[in-house]
């Protein structure tokens, strides 16, 4: 049995704001109280704490299996609870690729045997994600997937895609893309915009994102499939999500918190940097207010990382030929505080939305919710707590980021999965 | 007075003060290059590297000479492939040379910012001899000292910049360069080579570098035209139909010349593609200084030499 006393439980699913004890008993809510006293049960104290269910990141990438020098199933956990991450969702471009149930299983064992955060896996849309053949979507849902993608590699064949979206159907599962259409910019390093045509670096346009969300959207209306939009990025893509929903169609979409954070402008500043290059590129000022208005007004539904780990010496490459990702996992809830929260763009209840009740709706997961009788997965953070972020403490074994030594207001404190504690932050 | 600064990654960071010193001490240097013996002892004992990732004859052979004339001893690395294909890191290779305590590392490479990597984890003066497509900057001197020295000034000129802009070092330094000084410079070219958005960070104060609607727009009453190669390949990059196309919409000719100045002068980087951008009598006219600006061109790259590795001003005046 575990007590946390004296914090402020917030959990949007039941509308709960204020201070009360939590207690958890065989990994699931036994009851939520002002003032509970239970003999014999462990203590932890959230004083000027906040509690909240467990924060779910819908898009990570774990590397593993094929790419362990980059990160583990395991190392990827360790870093997701030490971000305050109780669940994460990974992404299918493993090596092999997590095209059908053998790979589905052997992630779910590694994600089990971490004994950390839940491990969700995400399956391919198509086998080797090649874009060509749907891959064996409904096996891999009984093994365990989540939600399908071909993140990384966009479905750029309209057709395939239609199939794709109507047979998720058949096994309730949401599509997830990657939204980049070619626009002839392959090759791209960078936004294309006043700082691209400066640095002389080739621009992948905004409008690679639109046209891929505009057919997303009419494809969801056309084949009444759930979809969701990986890490929009554009001011147009977030009007495109907004009027879908307006519609009342089934899309949703998540938003990195470096595209709230940074722009092109910065790409500039950091003097060809490495880690200010990922996909899709850091946008215009006017993009983030965009986002910065679709993370106030709710069109954006989650705040997702894409936590991308890349080797140091990947990343050591000339701009244009360094590989696309930066780590977020331990940055992200306190840049959400920093600059969401403390900004006053969003409530801390709105962010408990944007990172744990909202996540767990869009791909229907049995979390995101402190209701008594659910799973115990609860993060508690502090939101005054400040940090400087410091890359070689980080649990993930790449320290590919842009926001080293950065000072933020808002950190995690700590993070429980199914009823255990399996972090708790130095000073927690 | 020695410039203040530790490389010459491009010409957007320089202050106007820095640009006209390196002009000056050029133009002394342009002297050391008439005389009998064209040699002076002031880098003697230094160390210059010459790492081209790229494919260059006139750039390297530039400075191999702009390095000896000094004194220097100028070592030449032709790297043919990025270190990515080449499975060595650029961090890597930059280390490995700065192990050897070169004074100075002149770098070509076809990356944008290369050169700014490097020049962070090197001791070495850095002097950037292009990357990629963002900035050139001993060209936009070498330039700069030609135009200088035909018109007496650079303030007040107007430079008509045309061709492929948007794969261009060349027109990015110059138009930082030139606007930096007081011209105006018009940038025209195919649509679907121009980068648009680059006059807004790129000069500074509004109007002095603009997009002009068309080319006989921009070259119309110019001082000084400048055109740029056109890399033959962007033909099957789908940036424009036919060299032939090409060479009628955007080729400088002798009609189209006669809408700039009387005494405009035609300038190229080169090398140049006879009958593409530019017609051989224009190139081979009496109003081309596109041979001045290779002679310039090892003054402008001695003056760099000399400010980064460490000489002083009053030296090189001294008879």
């Amino acid at each position: 049995m575990l007590l946390i006393k004296n914090g402020t439980i917030i959990d949007p699913s039941q509308s709960l704001e204020k201070k009360k004890d939590l207690l958890i008993r065989d990994g699931r809510i036994e009851a939520i109280d002002e003032s509970l006293n239970v003999e014999g049960a462990e203590i932890f104290d959230a004083m000027d704490l906040i509690v909240a269910p467990g924060f779910i990141d819908l898009h990570v990438h774990l590397r593993e299996p094929g790419f362990e020098y980059k990160e583990t199933i395991a190392s990827g956990a360790r870093a997701a609870v030490a971000g305050g991450f109780t669940s994460v969702c990974c992404m299918p471009n493993t090596k092999p690729v997590n095209d059908n149930s053998s790979v589905t299983r052997f992630i779910v064992e590694q994600g089990r045997a971490a004994k950390l955060a839940n491990i969700f896996p995400i399956g391919a849309i198509t086998q080797g994600s090649n874009g060509e053949q749907l891959a064996e979507i409904g096996e891999m849902k009984a093994a365990g997937i989540v939600a399908i993608s071909d993140d990384g590699k966009p479905v750029l064949d309209s057709g395939l895609m239609r199939r794709a979206m109507e047979y998720s159907r058949d096994f309730d599962l949401p599509v997830v893309d990657h939204c980049e259409d070619c626009c002839g910019a392959a090759g791209w390093a960078m936004h294309e915009g006043e700082y691209s045509a400066l640095m002389g670096l080739k621009g992948l346009p905004g409008a690679a994102e639109d046209l891929h969300v505009a057919r997303d959207i009419m494809l969801a209306e056309l084949t009444g499939a759930r979809v969701h939009i990986a890490h929009i990025s554009t001011a147009r893509s977030v009007d495109l999500a907004r009027q879908a929903k307006q519609k009342g169609l089934a899309v949703t979409c998540e938003v990195a918190p470096h595209h709230f954070t940074l722009t092109d402008k910065d790409v500039y500043e950091s003097g060809y940097n490495t880690n200010f290059k990922m996909a899709p590129p850091l946008r215009s000022q006017s993009d983030l207010e965009a986002i910065i208005e679709g993370l106030r007004d709710g069109t954006i539904d989650a705040i997702a990382t894409d936590h991308a780990p890349h080797h140091a010496n990947e990343k050591m490459l000339e701009f244009d030929h360094a590989p696309n990702g930066i780590i977020g996992l331990e940055t992200a809830v306190s840049l959400t505080l920093d600059r969401l929260v403390h900004r006053g763009v969003i409530t801390l209840s709105r962010m408990v939305e944007l990172l744990s009740t909202n996540p767990a709706r869009v791909f229907k997961l049995d979390r995101g919710t402190l209701k008594v009788g659910a799973v115990a997965d609860v993060t508690i953070f502090d939101p005054n707590r400040k940090i400087n972020v410091d890359v070689s403490k980080f649990q993930s074994k790449s320290r590919n980021t842009p926001f080293g030594e950065w000072e933020l207001k808002g950190a995690p404190v700590a993070a429980i999965v199914g009823g255990r504690v399996v972090w708790r932050g130095e000073e927690g | 007075m020695p410039l203040k600064r530790k490389d010459l990654l491009g010409i957007a960071d320089l202050s106007p003060e820095e640009i006209n010193l390196l002009l000056d001490t050029a133009e002394t240097f342009r002297d050391v290059n008439q005389r009998q013996i064209k040699k002076v002892p002031t880098l003697r004992g230094k160390t210059v590297i010459n790492l081209f990732f790229e494919a260059s004859t006139r750039t390297r052979t530039s400075f191999e000479i702009a390095a000896k004339r000094l004194s220097a001893d100028a070592i030449n690395i032709s790297a043919s492939t990025s270190s990515v294909v080449k499975g060595e890191t650029l961090i890597d290779t930059a280390l490995n040379l700065q192990a050897m305590a070169p004074d100075a590392i002149v770098i070509r490479h076809s990356s944008s910012g290369a050169p700014h990597q490097i020049a962070k984890i090197v001791n070495a003066a850095v002097i950037n001899a292009g990357d990629g497509a963002h900035e050139h900057p001993t060209q936009a001197l070498l330039d700069a000292l030609t135009i200088r020295h035909n018109k007496g000034r650079i303030a007040g000129l107007k430079v008509a910049i045309i061709g492929d802009v948007l794969h261009s070092r060349v027109a990015r330094s110059n138009a930082h360069l030139l606007s930096k000084l007081g011209a105006r410079v018009a940038l025209a070219g195919p649509r679907t080579l121009l980068p648009f958005g680059l006059e807004k960070l790129i000069a500074p104060s509004e109007g002095f570098v603009t997009f002009a609607g068309n080319i006989n727009e921009a070259i119309k009453d110019a001082d000084v035209v400048m055109m740029l190669r056109i890399q033959l390949e962007r033909q099957s990059g789908g940036f424009f139909p036919s060299l032939r196309e090409y060479s009628i919409h955007y080729g400088l000719n002798r009609r189209r010349l006669d809408l700039a100045k009387p005494d405009a002068i035609v300038l190229h980087p080169g090398p140049i593609n006879r009958g593409v951008e530019i017609d051989s009598d224009v190139a081979d006219g009496p109003f081309s200084l596109i041979l001045n600006q290779v002679e310039n061109g090892v003054a402008a790259r001695m003056a760099v030499l000399y400010l980064l590795a460490g000489g002083e001003y009053r030296e090189v005046v001294r008879p």
